[in-house]
């Protein structure tokens, strides 16, 4: 079974590239629906398939940039993608990456990336899962209230509504942006995209998982419009990043082109699904996969803490993750084919 | 407000920018992680890409940066011929949050 393995020319460990496509095919759907890169899957995949952590990061980059290329070209066509907005978040998202990377490859010289990577995660998934469910627990209490009082809330009215009183702030130049349909200071999404950039740049990770809740919370982008321009961003700032990263030795394109062979089926697939579920749905979901992923981290962890059972907890978190990626990217193949085939059935009747 | 907003800027730059730089100054002391590429069980294209990054880490990586959105973009037209097929409307739908 020895063609099921593939030697990788630069970091020399063998990989077995089923699961390279496999993992390709999962964040593929799940970044495509949720407009992140997926790096907080790939990640701990890579590294789970054999890959050192470094690589695992900078190969997860330079996959995730030819991934979020052509999910952004789907996007793009739905009308999901603020380009202005984009634009203008990859000077911030730029300068934060390259400060974020400069400090893990300090972290990696004194020997505690993996530790300071993983701690980081863990606080940030749980911060990102709380603002998801306390922002649906908000709209759900404004629809019992609206209907108690007889009322109903707007269709595209939201719980957790912080971006307004950013919004008041009027530092000149005001922007207005089309798709997105905001008007702020520029400076907003600068300094957001700056902050989300370095966490970015220190995770490893394009910075979808950040931004993408940011653009809703801090900017006030519509949870479509949000993924499709952070998918943009994730583009951009993936491509930066793989250049940080392959220049300081640390990417492996082999793995990162059989990814993509997988990855671009799967993107294409959670994109259309965005079709056929409502923003909360997809913010759901966002937040149930957050809390499985912080779990799987913690995991990790433990398994560091008491080393007679880290095998234990290497497995758990394994499984965890792997099903994590099965189970969200069926539920959205599921919506997407279900979707698909009422679409198609309606036009149908719509000819007869 | 003006002064409390620039107090929150002066914050937010300080654990951005300088921060970083304290921890790379700290840094300075351990050596320097140098990776050379193992070619001895490599053979064709491999060996060329592990000899190209062993000899030149600037085209290696100029290399990779041109080719993951010219993969990804071959990858994406054969995907999007694949999905036109389906009979579905690929260039609209509903705008809601619900």
């Amino acid at each position: 079974m020895d063609w099921l393995y593939v030697l990788m020319p630069i970091s020399g460990v063998t990989i077995f590239w089923p699961g390279l496509v496999i993992l390709g095919v999962g964040v593929g759907i799940i970044g495509g629906f949720f407009g992140m890169g997926g790096a907080w899957m790939v990640t701990p995949g890579l590294n789970i398939l054999g890959f050192p952590m470094a690589f695992a990061i900078g190969t997860d980059i330079a996959h995730m940039a030819g991934k979020s290329l052509i999910s952004t070209m789907r996007h793009g066509k739905f009308g999901n993608v603020d380009y202005k907005l984009g634009v203008i978040m990859i000077v911030g998202t730029v300068g934060g990456f390259e400060v974020g990377a400069q400090m893990i490859m300090w972290l990696e010289r004194i020997g505690h990336v993996e530790v300071v990577v993983r701690w980081m995660y863990l606080v940030l998934l749980g911060l990102i899962a709380w603002m998801v469910f306390a922002d649906v627990a908000k709209k759900r209490r404004k629809e019992r209230e609206a209907a108690a009082r007889g009322e109903e809330v707007d269709k595209l009215a939201t719980g957790i509504e912080w971006h307004k009183t950013f919004h008041k702030i009027k530092i000149p130049p005001m922007m207005h942006f089309k798709m997105a349909q905001i008007t702020c200071s520029a400076w907003l999404p600068i300094i957001i995209s700056f902050l989300t950039g370095w966490l970015a740049g220190i995770l490893g990770i394009g910075g979808g998982l950040i931004r993408m809740p940011a653009l809703i919370y801090f900017i006030g982008c519509p949870t479509h419009v949000a993924v499709g321009t952070d998918l943009f961003e994730v583009m951009i700032s993936g491509l930066y990043g793989t250049a940080s990263y392959t220049y300081k030795g640390r990417t492996e394109l082999v793995a990162a082109i059989i990814m993509l062979v997988g990855a671009a089926m799967g993107a294409q697939v959670g994109t259309v699904a965005t079709k056929y579920i409502k923003g909360y749905g997809i913010r759901i979901a966002f937040g149930l996969a957050v809390i499985g992923c912080a779990i799987s981290v913690l995991l990790k962890l433990m398994a560091k803490w008491w080393p007679p059972l880290a095998t234990t907890f290497d497995n758990m978190a394994t499984t965890l993750i792997l099903g994590l990626v099965a189970t969200m990217s069926l539920y959205i193949f599921v919506k997407m084919v279900q979707g698909a085939k009422q679409e198609v059935a309606a036009k149908k009747r719509g000819m007869s | 407000m003006r002064k409390l907003w620039s107090k929150i800027c002066g914050l937010g730059f300080f654990m951005t920018v300088a921060l970083p730089q304290l921890a790379l100054a700290a840094g300075e002391k351990a050596a320097p992680l140098v990776l050379v590429a193992d070619t001895r069980k490599l053979s064709g294209i491999m060996k060329y890409w592990a000899d190209l990054y062993n000899e030149s880490h600037f085209w290696f990586t100029a290399l990779t940066v041109v080719l993951i959105p010219v993969i990804g973009l071959i990858f994406g037209v054969l995907a999007d011929l694949v999905m036109s097929h389906i009979g579905i409307d690929l260039k609209s739908r509903d705008l809601a949050e619900h």
